[in-house]
């Protein structure tokens, strides 16, 4: 590999300080450094060796993370699509079709996000950070599989732009740039992300007696829409058992499991806590966040369990870790080191405030059917206030030392 | 004995080439004082020139904030160099040593005579005679001011870092030196005098019997023998507050210049590392030249000679003169060969380089903690960003938030340092963070920074 080494650092001078392509630097660097760990050495002072790790390597960590859920959501993309026209298909057919969907939405993710990243690094003059190696991936996992491609690019360029580029870039970003991506078209284009998006039907395709494509949370909230006050205790289940479509839909076990109509990595349970072990086997991704997250879920499930006034307050806590995407938001999203808490007390009180919010917006505010998305974005902002009391916990015991 | 304190964070980096405990003599041809060791320095004033003879113990330089604190000739011998950088800032003395040392004589007293000595005078044989700079006062790790009174004053007998001495061999029989010295060092400084012992070893045959002193035993990973961190675990650092920390080594200085009546600058030094063909100590001088040391020595021409250990030494030239304060040389393969990202880069699986992460392919937590690696000097990555991963967290064994602090020297935010404890640290707290940081930033920089911030503030 040496000679592809000597024919990069040819072309060196050209992008050093008075070489023709100067302002390009860093994309030089970009492609170098992704193709050989530097030839730099540790400095005459300080730490004269260093870790082995470095950033390229932990973002991968993150994205192999992401794999089961994504190929668990490819293939779930052409279970869900053959489900709904009443047809078999094999494990190959299903996969190849969800590929053939969602391969447009990751490339399309990278390209747009990816160019605005370039930009900014050549503008400002900075290396181009590998942090969003992750961010192009998580955009995907959290979208439609019918999301219009020019959607995906819109949504990805100002999430980059708007969350990170204009705090200065990696690391500085207050939001979670995928979520931001998610909360754009939300709220810009709601039709297209909410409602019977969820599966691909393909052009003038019939689909089976009694289809619908409504997710677990729209079937909850429109049960307990109607019933108000009048349920009786285990409704929601029972309306979640009585699709007619396709019996078994969603079943506790199928819910975890992840066969359902929802974005195309969140919906199996079981992949995200696949995803988990690794984050955490690797110590890439917070325990502490992961776990406080689903116990503030539960718990707060617990209480609305407690004094269930209608149908979905009456739901049973379990069942808020496995619909939605709050095992996916859990795992990959609260965990992202930048916006979440930085103290490890912090940590606990960011994730157990996340879950407990997601609840609340699902079970009080029938308007976001998805409560795990809001929960996390309000979270980033109040992450900081967390540190904050934190940090002033530890200045203070510093301070009540001196007087003592 | 005191109670054990265990500290769980931290990290221990297990590097090939110990120093077998072979003794030989290193008489090296010139020594050297270097500006740089002393970053508490205002405005030095040199009081040598070239072609002047000095003895073991003549004054060399002083420094004008400090000025009746002498820094000292450790050898007899001629001046050949006074080298100066840029805007005439001093950078090193260089003398040519003696074939027989001449010291500098100064009264001998016996152990009664220096019971009924009075602080005032032993503090002005001190600092009059060259051992002073041994003292280094906390906040700010620095020389310490002799005119302001400690609180306490703390010496870690052992040292956790990578390939360190063994302070039980390099200390061998001068149990009485030290005694003396931790007997002058209370009477000056007026206060308690606190050892920090290692937990993990045997009794110490030389400090484990010291009177008149507080024992506090340490056990854990690198940094548990850090003075800074003892001080944390024993009497914490104060605003306002002003401690003393030694290394054994300047503690048998004090007792030798009492008991001996000379400036002594003898010290005993560990040549280690995985490019050193016979890893042992030697018998040499304060500031010694390495290059008869390390001639023939040395398995390939292509590497780092460290003074002192590999996370907080400085590169020396294979001619270069040890550190003032440095009790080691340490000798790695240099690391500046490119190494594709698939067979040797970031996404190959790699387990003889160390790493404190279990990131993708990262296996080196797989192999036997008594594996000695053999570790070089590539950066194993770009400068990138800051990311608050939240593993600085688990090599700082104090009650300290290192991003916090490090995030506050960055923003030039003065009160936040000093309320997030800049008053406790030296760089030697945070080598671990460096070593381990995925975003390869110069924390030790930076917290130098930050302290030079609040000095000057």
């Amino acid at each position: 590999m040496n000679f592809l080494h000597h024919l990069l650092e040819k072309q060196r001078p050209l992008f050093e300080k008075g070489g023709k392509f100067e302002r390009f630097y860093y994309v030089f660097e970009a492609a170098e450094t992704f193709l050989f760990t530097p030839p730099s050495t540790t400095p005459a002072r300080g730490a004269h060796i260093r870790d082995a790790i470095d950033l390229k390597r932990m973002m991968m960590t993150v994205v192999i993370a992401m794999l089961p859920c994504l190929l668990f959501g490819m293939w779930n993309a052409g279970h869900q699509h053959y489900l709904a026209i009443g047809q078999e298909a094999d494990f190959m057919t299903k996969f190849l079709l969800g590929l053939q969907h969602t391969l447009p939405i990751i490339l399309v993710a990278y390209a747009s996000g990816g160019l605005v990243e370039v930009i900014f690094a050549i503008m400002r003059k900075h290396p181009i950070n590998e942090g969003f190696l992750v961010t192009g991936m998580l955009i995907p996992l959290v979208m439609p599989i019918t999301i219009p491609l020019w959607q995906v690019a819109v949504a990805t360029i100002f999430a980059v732009l708007v969350a990170k580029e204009v705090f200065g870039g990696t690391g500085m970003n207050v939001l979670n740039v995928a979520l931001t991506a998610r909360a754009f078209l939300y709220f810009a284009y709601p039709t297209e992300i909410s409602g019977s998006v969820w599966t691909y039907l393909g052009e003038g395709a019939t689909t089976v007696d009694g289809y619908s494509g409504a997710t677990a949370l729209a079937i909850i909230a429109e049960t307990s829409e109607a019933l108000k006050s009048n349920f009786t205790p285990g409704a929601a289940v029972a309306a979640l058992n009585n699709v007619s479509w396709a019996p078994g839909l969603f079943s506790f076990e199928n819910l975890f499991w992840g066969a359902i109509p929802g974005s195309i990595g969140e919906t199996s349970t079981l992949m995200c806590l696949i995803g988990a072990a690794i984050l955490i086997a690797t110590g890439v991704g917070s325990w502490k966040i992961i776990l406080s997250v689903f116990a503030g879920a539960y718990l707060t499930g617990l209480l609305v369990n407690a004094v269930a006034l209608n149908a979905y307050m009456d739901l049973p806590a379990h069942y808020h870790l496995v619909i939605g995407g709050l095992a996916f938001g859990a795992v990959f999203m609260a965990t992202d080191p930048v916006s979440a808490a930085h103290t490890e007390t912090g940590k606990w009180i960011y994730g157990f405030l996340i879950g407990f919010f997601t609840v609340v917006i699902r079970v009080f505010n029938p308007a976001y059917p998805e409560g795990i998305m809001l929960a996390i974005l309000l979270m980033n902002v109040f992450a900081p206030l967390i540190d904050y009391y934190v940090v002033q916990a530890n200045k203070n015991r510093r301070l009540s030392r001196a007087t003592v | 004995m005191s109670k054990v304190i265990k500290l769980k964070k931290g990290f221990n980096i297990n590097l090939a080439g110990k120093a077998t405990t072979q003794l030989a003599e290193h008489t090296p041809e010139t020594v050297a004082i270097k500006f740089d060791d002393f970053p508490g320095l205002y405005r030095p004033k040199i009081l040598v020139k070239e072609g002047d003879a000095v003895k073991a113990g003549s004054p060399l330089f002083f420094d004008k904030a400090m000025e009746k604190v002498i820094y000292a000739a450790p050898v007899s011998g001629e001046v050949v160099a006074v080298r100066r950088g840029e805007k005439r800032k001093p950078i090193e003395i260089v003398i040519l040593c003696d074939k027989q040392t001449e010291y500098v004589e100064h009264r001998r007293f016996t152990v009664s005579e220096i019971a009924n000595l009075s602080p005032e005078d032993a503090l002005n044989h001190m600092v009059a005679s060259g051992v002073w700079p041994q003292v280094i006062q906390r906040p700010y790790a620095i020389v310490a001011n002799p005119d302001v009174a400690p609180k306490n004053i703390f010496i870690s007998t052992f040292d956790t870092s990578p390939l360190a001495p063994d302070f039980e061999f390099v200390f061998k029989g001068q149990e009485q030196f030290f005694q003396v010295g931790v007997d002058v060092l209370r009477k000056v400084g007026k206060c308690e005098v606190h050892i920090g012992l290692n937990a993990a070893a045997e009794v110490s045959k030389i400090f484990g019997s010291v009177k008149n002193v507080q024992f506090h035993k340490f056990i854990g990973p690198h940094p548990a023998g850090n003075v800074g961190v003892q001080i944390h675990h024993i009497a914490p650092i104060n605003k306002g507050d002003v401690v003393w920390t030694l290394h054994p080594y300047g503690v048998i200085q004090i007792g030798k210049l009492f008991l001996e009546g000379r400036y002594d600058a003898s010290k005993t030094i560990a040549l280690v590392g995985s490019e050193v063909k016979q890893p042992q100590y030697y018998k040499t001088v304060l500031g010694a030249n390495i290059s008869k040391l390390v001639a023939h020595n040395v398995k390939s021409d292509h590497v780092r000679y460290i003074s002192g250990n590999v996370l907080v030494g400085q590169k020396i030239t294979a001619d270069g003169h040890m550190g003032f304060y440095d009790h080691m040389v340490t000798v790695i393969p240099e690391g500046d060969k490119p190494r594709f990202f698939l067979t040797e880069g970031w996404l190959a699986p790699i387990a003889k380089r160390l790493s404190f992460h279990r990131a993708l392919g990262l296996l080196s937590f797989l192999n036997s903690s008594k594996k000695e690696y053999v570790l070089d000097t590539s950066t194993n990555g770009e400068e990138r960003a800051f990311v608050a991963t939240g593993t600085f967290e688990q090599v700082v064994p104090m009650d300290i938030l290192p991003m916090h602090l490090i995030k506050a020297i960055l923003a030039n935010d003065y009160d936040g340092m000093e309320a997030l404890g800049i008053y406790e640290v030296a760089e030697e707290d945070f080598a671990l963070c460096e070593f381990i940081d995925v975003s390869k930033q110069p924390i030790q920089k930076i917290i130098r920074e930050g302290i030079n911030m609040m000095r000057e503030s």
